[in-house]
């Protein structure tokens, strides 16, 4: 990944009396697939309007290969969206909305025709130029969408939720499709959703958002095993999470356990929010094996694995995810390894 | 369910078919039929009525009445769409106020409004005098044209708005943005999407102005002084005065015929364009 193509420098942006992105600051990289991620309402869409040109912040500069782009009107911003509702021209064929772009900048006839065609291929739409936008399915209005933007080659797209109107099955066919052409046609993706799985799956960068702040930038690798606090723990995936006092470096204690763990450079006794996910609690069936014991209250079949809510002697619940079912009663114990424990700065209670 | 339903339907049906379908008949029977109406054994088929609707005089009105129709309706257009443009895109809060403001007329009486036009117009009427008082030349435009299509154009001009505005308001605004997200600037938003969008808007007013003006006799009566009389005039003189009913009755159906070539064609022009999807160029 190269240079840097977008920065955000101290974006704000207010509804009336509402702040709905407060001062963030992002560098995005050419090429680079970045997902902001968050529940309705934290700023994700605005942050993303504000870029196509669809909102003008109130304050801060967006910054596009190093111009300052908050005086450049959408349409000659070379960005491209696929909206949310999809937004096709209904008075047009699909031929004809996928060449929107290109007739406004008047190019050659033959031209237009060679790239719509490359478009309908790339978004396997071939022979569907002269249908009604009406008469499409959902998935192909929606890929119809994609290579109306797509043609248009930007440097940048902008992509609003593009898969949330489509069932589990498409949005994950499509979720790979656009992940494959990300990759072929090399572009930056800034892509909008509240899906923390879809955000995991796909990008490169996750920027996790709420209340119009960015809690945390990250590989998904980093979001997920390392989550800065509270909410992106919460936020991203399934989580146990623990109020505890670091004893020392490398020791947390909680309840009546004292563990291991790998985080240090924190004071004496200060308080902590740790996070255990639950697939990394392992389960032993001697509770004396375990650093934690605790009865079994709950089996879930998941599919994949099995949920179990276990509750220890202090009572305090953890949800645990395992592959084998122990009964409903049975005594365990719990186990978890020194470096399956994140260890973070307490914030404000959720 | 369906049923009831249906047996709920029976009451319209009966009244449509006393007053409209019976009377439609009629109108056909008299006009294809010569004689006395108060002794219906003295009728008896006739293309007379219709030999005399070709009469140059009669195809004048015909012509004056359609040229009249078409001008006022353009007018009506002209004026409208941005009307409706404007209040579509104002805020919702104040929409209706707008909206409110232009429909208000329209629960006034239309002769009332007419007369109203006439005190306005005449030759020693409001304006007149107003002109007069601060040295300005008389405005003479009634009776005439002018003022009959003054008229048509007063009275009509929320049938044109209304059908616009309601399209125009469904427009979704991402589809706006969408267009200048691909790089259209204003302009090309109007004419390579807004505008296409808003044909049935367009269709449905030309049709709600047109029909009406076409057949008007009231404003033209008033604010014309019967100098260029309209097709609506000579159907009612036939009717009321001249007793003719056999002529009135074929114009009548003249009109008819004509209001629905005319219609045909507006449903048409919509019908392609939305199956063809207006190809932006």
């Amino acid at each position: 990944m190269g240079r840097n193509i977008i920065e955000l420098k101290n974006l704000t942006k207010r509804f009336g009396d509402v702040t709905v992105v407060n001062n963030i600051n992002l560098t995005i990289k050419e090429n680079e697939f970045v997902t902001l991620l968050g529940p309705s309402g934290c700023g994700k869409t605005t942050t993303l309007r504000m870029i196509g040109g669809f909102e003008e912040p109130d304050e801060g500069q967006i910054f596009f290969e190093g111009k300052l782009l908050n005086p450049i009107p959408a349409y000659k911003r070379n960005i491209n969206t696929v909206f949310q509702r999809y937004a096709l021209f209904t008075h047009m064929n699909v031929f004809e909305n996928i060449a929107f772009g290109l007739r406004i900048k008047k190019i050659p006839k033959d031209e237009i025709e060679k790239r719509v065609k490359r478009m309908l291929k790339l978004v396997d739409l071939e022979g569907f130029e002269k249908r009604n936008v009406d008469s499409l399915s959902g998935g192909q209005q929606q890929r119809v969408a994609i290579a109306r933007a797509l043609v248009n080659e930007p440097k940048v797209l902008l992509l609003d939720e593009p898969l949330g109107a489509l069932d589990l099955k498409l949005r994950k066919e499509m979720q790979i499709e656009l992940l494959d052409m990300q990759r072929s046609i090399g572009i930056t993706f800034i892509y909008v959703t509240h899906d923390q799985e879809e955000a995991l799956t796909m990008s490169d960068t996750v920027v996790v958002m709420n209340n119009g702040v960015i809690q945390q930038v990250g590989t998904p690798q980093d979001i997920y095993n390392e989550p800065i606090n509270r909410f992106v723990a919460d936020f991203i995936g399934e989580s146990n999470i623990i109020e505890a006092v670091m004893l020392e470096d490398y020791k947390v204690a909680f309840d009546d356990v004292v563990l291991d763990c790998v985080d240090k450079g924190f004071a004496k006794n200060e308080p902590v929010d740790i996070v255990i996910r639950p697939e990394d609690i392992r389960i032993v069936t001697n509770p004396d094996e375990g650093m934690i014991k605790g009865t079994v209250k709950s089996v879930i079949f998941k599919g994949v694995h099995y949920e179990m809510m276990i509750e220890s002697d202090t009572g305090r619940e953890y949800m645990v995810h395992r592959t084998i079912a122990f009964p409903v009663g049975s005594y365990v114990g719990m186990n978890v390894q020194p470096f399956d424990i994140q260890v973070m700065k307490r914030g404000d209670p959720l | 369910m369906k049923k009831t339903l249906r047996i709920l339907a029976y009451p319209y049906v009966v009244w449509m078919v006393i007053f409209i379908v019976v009377p439609l008949f009629l109108i056909l029977f008299y006009s294809f039929t010569k004689g006395d109406i108060h002794d219906i054994g003295s009728l008896e088929f006739s293309v007379e009525s219709y030999k005399k609707v070709a009469e140059p005089l009669y195809l004048k009105v015909i012509g004056d009445s359609f040229l009249l129709a078409f001008i006022s309706t353009a007018i009506c257009l002209v004026l409208g769409y941005p009307v409706a443009l404007i209040i579509a895109n104002t805020d919702q809060k104040y929409r209706s106020l707008l909206m409110m403001l232009f429909l208000v007329p329209i629960w006034m009486n239309f002769l009332l409004r007419t007369y109203a036009w006439m005190s306005l117009l005449s030759p020693n009427g409001l304006i007149n005098r107003f002109l007069t008082a601060i040295g300005l030349p008389r405005l003479e435009i009634m009776p005439g044209n002018a003022a009959v299509l003054l008229g048509m154009v007063y009275n009509f001009l929320p049938f044109m708005v209304l059908p616009i505005y309601t399209v125009l308001s469904k427009i979704d605004k991402q589809v706006l943005e969408a267009s200048s997200d691909l790089g259209g600037n204003k302009v090309v938003t109007f004419t390579r999407v807004i505008l296409p969008l808003s044909i049935p808007g367009v269709v449905s007013g030309i049709t709600m102005v047109f029909l009406p003006a076409v057949s008007t006799f009231v404003i033209s009566g008033l604010l014309g002084g019967g100098k260029t009389p309209l097709i609506g005039d000579m159907i009612e003189q036939q009717f009321l005065f001249a007793r003719n009913w056999h002529f009135g009755s074929s114009l009548s159906i003249i009109l008819m015929v004509m209001i629905l070539i005319s219609m045909a064609v507006m449903s048409r022009i919509d019908k392609n364009n939305q199956e063809e999807g207006g190809k932006a160029r």
